[in-house]
């Protein structure tokens, strides 16, 4: 035990003292914040302000818009077609159109633009809504609990019960509302082309990439630490003093430190990289950006910071915290599950690329061994796209239990909501199959590494399975 | 008679083929060691299951009066034939972690590793990169780090390949003292001169089987055949005239003003007798016993081995 734990501290710090990771950990969230910070920043170059036309078939959020720098609201009454075409006609940005709902309350909205809509734009949208809505049904719920005691009550102004008192968890599951904006922009044809941008899809989606980017980064780590071991032949010392499979966990394990490492110091530099960039550009850089940012591990702060804001302006009855609660549970699962699946899918693929490592003798001979490994991978981003579309289908079920493509299925899912069953199954049976696999690569791997010089096959791999120690 | 490493029957087979069939080795206590044998014997096959990196199929080892077990592998140092160390890790760091691997505690890798490293002088080579040495740099490194721990047992899988003459020397010194501060040593070698020099007991494996084992000086006996080599001169002429009957000329060359002849004498026969009958007639400038070098006695062997299997493989078929 004691050994693997010296296997471990060779292989992480030998790693992380390398020029190549440091530049990454550099350059990664340089070129992440980049993403969020350029647009934004390009949008705010143009000074001129936006002429919004809003089309409100629900009355709900009439004055709720507040014009800015950037953005002046203006409610019209007409239809759908003519509203269209003064927006036009005006030289107009965009119509919002908030159809009549067809359930209870309003979840869904239209902008209509002729260049695609900006995100500031849409998340400023978004945001206005969902809470404007959120606030209703509150007050319908409160009013509820309310008349639960009190069935004379009427209004709700001030009571001495305080209204948190009366917000339970389910409240707040309630209440909790996803506004769906669709985009749609007006070709110079008057075709209208849809494009969706919905939070989740992002987030879901570059959950998914960036768990298939690190099992390929790390996991073919180990496969060229382990031809590097082999080549050099070094490995027979080593293993005349630790046993084979210490040596591959050591290495495996100190690889995922590795991993673990650069994913937290990249969400912790981001962070650093994208406050100071709203501490120098607090007007263009708005906490709503970054709460539109797509990465899992910034969505806490940047939830916080709303926190911290939703506190400061309107909350003086406790929203701050219900705000909080809802960022919090959301957002635990979502690192829980980025964490658990990139730990499980990098072992899966991780022990396999340790096996492939020992049964070749220089990088150039994996091809061969590589192929049917990285087509599970592949075809888990390929499949992501449908799993996008339709998060709750059958093949998203199946993708995201099969243990070779769950890590980035389930990933590109969580953000729309999984039942905890399916989450718990998937992982369940993530788990059986790592440990299956490094079992079975720890006896391809033992007898790999001492084997040079040799054209090595499936069927010689194969065999290695049943050899005795 | 009770030995410091024993192996016992080992079986070891392949997918095609068996690298060891039925082999003993008896390692006495401080001998040295020398395992014999053509390319592809099985040597490296025995070393390794001794090193316990591979499991017999068949057959027990015994270390020390126990059986081999896991926990031995502290008590023994093996520098492989196929020498390497991370090129990328520093010289000291690299040094260090394996001696940590060996089960010395970090405190006491440091202390006897600067120890070694100032008595081989190489100090400076501490912090560079293992690439930036030469090979033959790498291999000191890795002498150190194979008996830093202090094993009681040594293994060398061809020690001495890689290595210029005088750090031949360094080494075939440094494998004395390691034998006389106690320690036993077990190594495999082509190079039969090092054997004569150094080897206490070898074994010959050939073809996965033992086919000799034994003390140098024992087999040496065996394969000693009364050839007796002389220089002379003051007579011209064939030895075959003045030689008594039984005792045969194999060679004879003139040279210059010397002669050198080469003469078995039959066996029970003492070679005063032989100094007998040519004193009156020559003079003599050597004259000395032809014994077999182990250069001999490894291809005599090898081919007899050889040989045979090849008969039996005509009778069988």
């Amino acid at each position: 035990m004691n050994k693997i734990i010296l296997v471990i501290k060779r292989e992480y710090l030998s790693r992380v003292q390398k020029k190549s990771f440091i530049v990454m950990t550099i350059l990664g969230p340089i070129l992440m914040a980049a993403l969020f910070i350029v647009p934004v920043y390009l949008s705010q170059m143009s000074d001129e302000t936006k002429q919004i036309d809003i089309l409100d078939e629900t009355g709900w959020f009439i004055n709720k818009f507040e014009n800015s720098d950037r953005f002046r609201f203006d409610y019209v009454v007409d239809d759908l077609e003519t509203a269209k075409t003064n927006m036009t006609a005006k030289k107009g940005y965009a119509l919002l159109y908030i159809p009549r709902p067809t359930a209870s309350v309003p979840s869904t909205a239209v902008i209509y633009s002729e260049k695609q809509a900006s995100i500031d734009l849409k998340s400023y949208i978004k945001n206005v809504m969902a809470k404007e809505v959120e606030n209703q049904k509150l007050g319908a719920e409160i009013l509820k609990e309310i008349r639960k005691v009190n069935p004379e009550y009427k209004s709700p102004g001030n009571d001495s019960l305080s209204r948190e008192s009366l917000i339970s968890e389910e409240i707040l599951k309630n209440i909790k509302t996803n506004i769906s904006l669709t985009s749609i922009q007006m070709g110079e044809e008057g075709k209208e082309e849809k494009s969706f941008t919905e939070v989740s899809m992002g987030v879901g989606m570059f959950a998914g990439i960036l768990i298939y980017f690190f099992i390929f980064l790390f996991g073919s780590q180990v496969m060229r630490g382990v031809i590097e071991e082999k080549t050099s032949r070094i490995v027979e010392v080593i293993v005349s003093s630790v046993k084979p499979f210490q040596l591959m966990m050591g290495k495996i394990v100190g690889v995922a430190l590795v991993g673990l490492t650069q994913f937290m110091l990249w969400v912790v530099l981001t962070l650093a990289i994208v406050t100071v960039a709203q501490t120098f550009m607090p007007d263009t850089v708005k906490k709503t950006e970054t709460t539109e940012a797509f990465s899992p591990g910034m969505r806490i702060p940047a939830d916080a910071g709303a926190v911290v804001a939703a506190e400061e302006t309107e909350s003086p009855d406790g929203m701050g915290r219900i705000v909080e609660a809802l960022g919090s549970i959301n957002y635990g699962i979502m690192i829980f599950s980025f964490i658990f699946y990139f730990l499980g899918g990098y072992l899966l693929y991780g022990a396999m690329f340790a096996a492939i490592g020992a049964a070749v003798d220089n990088e150039t001979d994996t091809q061969q061994f590589m192929m049917p490994v990285t087509i599970p991978l592949i075809l888990s981003i390929v499949m992501a796209q449908f799993v996008i579309n339709n998060p709750e289908g059958p093949i998203s079920f199946w993708f995201s239990m099969i243990p070779f493509t769950s890590p980035i299925i389930m990933m590109v899912r969580i953000p729309f909501g999984v039942p905890y069953w399916e989450l718990a199954l998937s992982m369940a049976i993530l788990t059986i199959s790592f440990v299956a696999a490094v079992w079975l690569s720890a006896r391809i791997y033992r007898t790999g590494i001492l084997m040079y010089g040799k054209k090595v096959s499936w069927g010689e791999m194969w065999k290695w399975l049943f050899y005795k120690g | 008679m009770s030995y410091y490493f024993s192996a016992h029957n080992i079986t070891k087979r392949y997918a095609n083929h068996t690298a060891l069939s039925n082999v003993s080795i008896d390692v006495p206590k401080q001998c040295i060691f020398g395992l014999l044998g053509p390319n592809g014997a099985g040597k490296t096959s025995l070393i390794r299951i001794i090193n316990q990196i591979t499991g017999p199929d068949e057959g027990e080892l015994f270390f020390d009066n126990e059986k081999l077990a896991p926990n031995h592998v502290e008590r023994i140092g093996y520098l492989p034939e196929e020498r390497g160390l991370y090129k990328k890790m520093k010289v000291g760091e690299q040094a260090l972690y394996l001696a940590q691997l060996k089960g010395l505690s970090r405190n006491d890798a440091l202390k006897k590793l600067k120890y070694w490293f100032e008595k081989f002088e190489i100090q400076t080579w501490w912090n560079k990169k293992v690439e930036e040495l030469s090979k033959g740099m790498q291999q000191k490194v890795q002498f150190i780090v194979t008996i830093i721990h202090e094993p009681s047992l040594l293994i060398f899988d061809e020690p001495f390949s890689g290595f210029d003459p005088i750090n031949v020397n360094l080494l075939k010194e440094e494998i004395l003292k390691l034998r006389e501060n106690g320690a036993t040593i077990l190594f495999s070698t082509h190079n039969m001169g090092s054997v004569e020099e150094l080897c206490d007991n070898i074994a010959l494996i050939n073809n996965s089987h033992k086919i000799l084992e034994g003390s140098v000086k024992e087999i040496k006996k065996t394969y000693k055949t009364n050839t007796f080599a002389l220089e002379y001169n003051n007579f011209r002429g064939s030895l075959k005239t003045i030689l008594p009957s039984g005792f045969e000329l194999l060679d004879q060359q003139d040279e210059d003003d010397i002669t050198k002849a080469s003469i078995r004498i039959p066996e029970g026969t003492s070679q005063n007798e032989l100094l007998s009958v040519l004193i009156p007639h020559i003079t003599f400038h050597s004259f000395t016993e032809v014994i077999p070098t182990m250069n001999d006695i490894f291809i005599e062997t090898v081919n007899a081995a050889v040989n045979n299997s090849v008969t039996t493989q005509n009778n069988r078929s």
